[in-house]
């Protein structure tokens, strides 16, 4: 099963990755990260391991495992 | 589980100073991956501009020389012809290109010199606060256009792929866009194929990247990509203005 995982305290909460997924999986976090943005957060699960969120990323705070 | 996308050793783990949604952070990423995949990072010589990428020197693990104003080019050009095996990037914004350095851009294209140039569009002066740009579209607000672009007081916006096509030494000029999956991929491709054609010793490549800048702007960094697909790219159409790799007697003939 694909997954994504994002550093939370790297992410500045702008949202490309959520645009972008083809699966709407990725949301924007309720809660706040040590930068005081609210991070994007992987939902858990129907990640299909794409990419798209990581090369859209502009901060680089995406990994991608398959 | 493999690890399929992770962070390129060209970029170091410094968060990057960029507003949020910024496409420079995404063209860092893409020059750093391209880079390490043809195993140049070691001979690379990144030129940061005058612009917000000015602070380019913070995050990639190459060495550095920031230019003055519009001058990454002729930098590019005297660095160059001294070291001909270094690999050169000169990353500029058009605030930087397309202003202060039409000169120097101008020149360096003409004469083909072998150098690969990564050129953000975004429209607008980014670092100073918005203000237009020579890129800005008619219409377009920003700080010194509150009114929109007036073409008969400003002019109309500069289209630096067309003009540098004229010239006939370059050997490579695309424009591309960040706005969705298949333009990043082109994006990168196009990087690849400019930093490539520098390694053997090709000539002159540039590739004109439309950005957002969601700041000055004054969208989210989702309505940028949009306004980029919508708006930008019917102005600056996205295509391949000279591809001519393969025939090598073209270059400084007559």
């Amino acid at each position: 099963m694909p997954k994504i995982e994002i550093e939370k305290n790297v992410c500045k909460g702008c949202g490309l990755c959520v645009r972008i997924c083809p699966k709407n999986v990725i949301v924007i976090s309720k809660g706040l990260n040590d930068k005081s943005y609210h991070p994007a957060e992987y939902i858990g699960e129907g990640c299909i391991g794409c990419k798209s969120c990581a090369l859209t990323c502009p901060d680089s705070a995406i990994e991608v495992y398959k | 589980m493999e690890k399929i996308f992770k962070k390129p050793k060209g970029l170091n783990d410094k968060t990057m100073h960029y507003c949020p949604g910024c496409g420079h952070g995404i063209v860092h990423k893409m020059i750093a991956q391209t880079l390490e995949e043809l195993d140049l990072l070691e001979r690379t010589i990144f030129i940061s501009p005058v612009g917000c990428a000015v602070f380019a020197y913070w995050y990639f693990n190459t060495d550095h020389i920031q230019a003055a104003h519009g001058r990454a080019p002729a930098v590019a050009t005297g660095l160059k012809r001294a070291n001909p095996e270094l690999i050169i990037v000169s990353y500029q914004g058009d605030g930087d290109l397309a202003s202060a350095g039409t000169a120097e851009i101008v020149h360096a294209a003409a004469r083909g010199e072998n150098i690969s140039v990564i050129f953000i569009n975004n429209a607008v002066y980014g670092m100073t606060g918005g203000q237009m740009a020579p890129t800005t579209l008619v219409g377009q607000k920003t700080s010194t256009s509150p009114f929109g672009r007036d073409p008969n007081f400003a002019g109309h916006p500069l289209k630096v792929c067309e003009m540098l096509a004229t010239t006939k030494a370059p050997r490579y000029i695309e424009r591309t866009s960040l706005d969705s999956v298949a333009n990043l991929n082109k994006t990168k491709k196009a990087i690849k194929k400019s930093f490539d054609l520098q390694a053997r010793g090709e000539g002159f490549s540039l590739v004109e990247i439309l950005s957002p800048c969601p700041t000055n702007w004054g969208m989210s960094p989702p309505e940028a990509m949009d306004w980029i697909a919508e708006t930008l790219s019917k102005e600056y159409p996205l295509g391949v203005f000279r591809d001519e790799r393969a025939d090598t007697e073209v270059r400084n003939d007559s």
